[in-house]
């Protein structure tokens, strides 16, 4: 009697590691195959169910998940999963799901394990090309329950910088600059048992205080206890860092003081958790400051997909890879603009570098070119300092694409004249876009309206924001053209097999997530942030203050904000994946690469922002029409 | 097609027909087979231990050729178990013509030191009892079967069967609009095999070899359960 399974020892004949066996041995462990049949959608392996095979797809396709749910993997013909669960303890570590009608073969652990020990060949394929992703996984994890077994206290680093109610706003911003810190806990004394305790009452941020005295012209010898804030969030001590961390995102504080029992003995920062979450990103900001030369700030510039890729694969989120990004391009413009004033002189007038776009909301991925400009103190004489900031603007415009941000294709850059102005002229500028809004113009200008300091006079910037936020809130007319330019720009239905189903029913091969899906989000929150005063910048911000401001129908603003963070995050992770390939990263995808998941939750992404769209023309366009 | 269609017992006979046979049977080994009984009609296909089994014959007509190897493969709705998968050459009492030796490869050479079907009948009989048959297209490996034993035995022999290629056709047929059913319209599908197969997004294997054929039938079945039916079904519903 000979059962010798030809079809399934030729199959395996063409991969590896099976190639590398004996005729022999291969059609030994032909005979020793089970086959099994999942149609598309049916789960094949469970997380941490028992898994007693190693299995090789043998036509169809399957996808590999991290325990979060992320996609780890795609695998189609000769593809070989579960190794990871048998060489660990035997559970299913990476659950797998048929995206096709697929059938695999399923090698027995006892005969995997036994070709392992036999045949050297085999089990290196497995050393090498698993143990490391094992290791990976490993350390992975334990990066992982860093987050969820650190406490906030084994992270503070010194004690609370406290105030006390009854100082002036002039009295806390200087212990602010004293101290060094962004944040003040305000405190009142109490005696305990002839001890003294501190009692919280409030917290001041530097946000309040330009609030309160820039945006509101309050005096500086106003009370902290009438600008600070009584409404916060706190943390026990014993709360663990990813709690911390999804208190920051939940609530957008971006301080949190931390409380032993009724005391507070310090205050965690998203920095802090930044620092602590992504090592990678502050380390990269670091040696950007330590390159000599612009040749050498390109060279180290060429690192940055790679510290982009290892926070994906952290599981950082969109709005923390957003921020980490910005900062990483912010400073490359600080240290490009120290470069230029050490080759052309010191400023003969003090002026702001200005980041537009999603470099000022935070919001910056890898493909992202450079729109900025310049921004100068009301003393600027064209005739006299015109040819200095020339220089300047292009010195750090070709750095900037030397780095890897290109050039601005609607000419929005700094090198161009028409976006170099005195405060003055801005002020104008913006006061004629707002209350003689033309849509043409608007059109290309809406990217002036997310705009953040990066270098030289930030104050200039934030009054120049704060102005900006105070006239477009009252004015209806440029919320409606501005309404109007954000439904330029719409959502696709959904998908259809490996299509993109348009409104009008045509089928497109592959979508751009910035152009159809993060960017006209990004336009619709504008526009309700600008309407309620927000000077907010960043998009999540921007909804917070909106939220707050209750001018959505409820719940509306956290769908939107999911909408935007998963759109995001499937584009993060697309690019991420391009790096890994060694393809340059874009922002169109072809639906032919995203998961039946990914298309399910995209699609209803686009209808949010849809719904989003029709409800912003009929609360901005519908009221003007009626004046 | 076949005489023997008639002979069959029905879908819900066949306890009884298994019954009867094990007290009229001469034959130990055939005696033994009916004696464990068929599975119960109303088990759940999930539960079914299933044999796919493929026969290579002389030709098509079961009264003038003859066997020339089995391939038997075990399996259940979860999995497909090679490891007790079995294949026989066999020597027919008919003529091996040269127009069958180019469709399944087995030359008169392999035939010619090969046992006859009787004296393996003690290896494959107990592979077969107490399984529900899969065969893709039931008027060959029944029909030939029946007649090899009825040639050296004098007895009869059938047991129900799953014909991959009948419940395609049913399938294929409930799909088919109401109009189209009521014109008597036939779907214009292929029912061969690899044709079928390739609609289920199973791969292309070279057929013709008892025991692959076996396995591309048990590949199948799984997967035109996946798609049509719940694996609570019972079996009667499915075999005939």
């Amino acid at each position: 009697m000979q059962a010798e399974q030809v079809e399934i020892s030729n199959f395996l004949s063409q991969y590896r590691p099976f190639d590398e066996l004996t005729t022999e041995a291969r059609d030994a462990l032909a005979q020793s195959i089970e086959i099994a049949y999942f149609r598309a959608g049916t789960e094949i392996l469970h997380f941490r169910d028992t898994i007693e095979d190693l299995y090789i797809v043998r036509s169809g396709s399957v996808e590999v998940f991290r325990r979060n749910g992320e996609l780890h993997n795609r695998l189609d013909e000769g593809g070989i999963f579960g190794q990871m669960g048998l060489l660990m303890n035997g559970k299913v570590r990476f659950p797998v799901t048929a995206l096709d009608d697929t059938l695999v073969y399923c090698i027995p652990d006892e005969m995997f394990k036994h070709y392992c020990a036999e045949y050297d060949d085999f089990a290196d394929y497995f050393e090498a090309d698993d143990v490391g992703i094992l290791r990976s996984t490993v350390s992975r994890s334990v990066e992982l329950s860093d987050l969820t077994t650190v406490k906030v206290k084994t992270i503070l680093t010194r004690s609370p910088v406290t105030a006390s109610p009854d100082w002036t706003v002039q009295e806390a911003a200087r212990h602010m600059g004293e101290e060094d810190v962004s944040f003040l806990l305000i405190c009142t004394t109490d005696v305990q048992s002839g001890k003294n305790v501190l009692n919280l009452v409030g917290v001041l941020t530097e946000d309040h205080l330009r609030h309160s005295i820039v945006a509101e012209g309050m005096p500086l010898t106003t009370l902290i206890s009438e600008v600070m804030s009584t409404d916060y969030k706190v943390l026990d001590s014993n709360d663990y860092m990813f709690e911390a961390m999804l208190m920051m995102l939940r609530f957008n504080q971006k301080h949190l003081p931390v409380m032993n029992r009724q005391e507070p003995i310090g205050a965690l920062t998203l920095s802090d958790i930044l620092r602590h979450e992504s090592q990678s990103s502050l380390l990269f900001v670091k040696g950007i400051f330590a390159q000599q030369t612009v040749k050498d700030l390109t060279v180290y510039a060429k690192q940055l997909p790679a510290v982009y890729v290892r926070m994906v694969n952290e599981d950082a989120n969109s709005h923390m890879i957003g921020t980490a990004m910005a900062v990483i391009g912010r400073s490359i413009k600080q240290h490009l603009l120290t470069l230029a004033e050490e080759v052309f002189g010191p400023p003969p007038v003090p002026y702001c570098f200005l980041a537009l776009g999603s470099m000022a909301r935070d919001e910056q991925l890898l493909i992202t070119d450079q729109d900025n400009a310049l921004l100068f103190d009301n003393d600027y004489r064209a005739e006299e300092h015109e040819a200095y900031f020339i220089k300047l603007a292009k010195f750090v415009s070709d750095g900037l694409a030397a780095c890897g941000y290109t050039y601005c294709t609607g000419d929005i850059m700094a090198t161009n004249p028409q976006w170099r102005k005195t405060f003055t002229e801005w002020q104008e500028c913006f006061a004629g876009w707002i209350d003689n809004p033309d849509p043409q113009a608007l059109l290309n200008c809406s990217i002036f309206f997310d705009l953040d300091g990066v270098y030289g006079e930030i104050k200039l910037a934030d009054t120049l924001k704060a102005f900006v936020a105070q006239h477009a809130k009252s004015n209806p007319r440029f919320l409606a053209s501005l309404a109007r330019t954000a439904l330029n720009r719409t959502p696709p239905l959904g998908f259809f097999k490996n299509f993109v189903m348009e409104p009008d029913g045509r089928h497109g091969q592959s979508i751009n997530l910035k152009r159809r899906g993060t960017a006209p989000l990004s336009d619709v929150i504008r526009v309700h942030a600008l309407a309620v005063g927000s000077s907010s910048q960043n998009s999540f911000d921007r909804l917070d203050d909106v939220i707050e401001a209750g001018i959505l129908p409820d719940g509306k603003g956290r769908e939107l904000s999911d909408a935007l963070e998963y759109i995001s995050m499937v584009r993060i992770r697309h690019q991420a994946q391009d790096v890994e390939q060694g393809e340059p990263p874009d922002n169109t995808i072809n639906p032919k690469y995203l998961s039946t998941f990914e298309k399910r939750n995209l699609r209803e992404a686009f209808q949010i922002l849809d719904k989003a769209q029709q409800f912003l023309k009929y609360r901005y366009t519908a009221q003007t029409s009626l004046k | 097609m076949s005489d023997y269609e008639s002979n069959v017992p029905s879908p819900l006979a066949w306890p009884n027909y298994y019954a009867a046979q094990s007290k009229r049977c001469k034959d130990a080994r055939l005696k033994a087979f009916f004696d464990a009984g068929v599975v119960d009609p109303q088990t759940p296909l999930n539960e079914v231990p299933f044999l796919a089994m493929d026969f290579e014959t002389t030709g098509l007509d079961p009264r003038e050729h003859g066997i020339v190897s089995v391939g038997m493969v075990p399996f259940t709705l979860s999995r497909i178990r090679c490891r007790n998968a079995s294949h026989f050459i066999v020597k027919p009492r008919q003529t091996l013509l040269p127009k069958s030796v180019t469709i399944h490869g087995i030359t008169h050479s392999d035939v010619k030191s090969a046992p006859d079907l009787d004296e393996v009948l003690h290896d494959v009989l107990p592979m077969l009892a107490k399984q529900v048959v899969v065969v893709h297209y039931r008027h060959i490996e029944r029909d030939f079967l029946n007649l090899a034993l009825l040639t050296r035995i004098q007895e009869e022999m059938f047991f129900p069967v799953i014909d991959t290629m009948l419940l395609e056709e049913q399938i294929l047929q409930k799909q088919r609009s109401v109009v189209a059913s009521l014109l008597g319209q036939r779907s214009t599908l292929s029912l061969r095999l690899p044709d079928i197969r390739e609609r289920y997004g199973l791969p292309r294997y070279n057929l013709h070899h008892a025991l692959t054929d076996a396995l591309a039938t048990a590949e199948l079945l799984q997967a035109q359960i996946a798609h049509h039916f719940d694996d609570k079904t019972p079996i009667s519903q499915l075999w005939c």
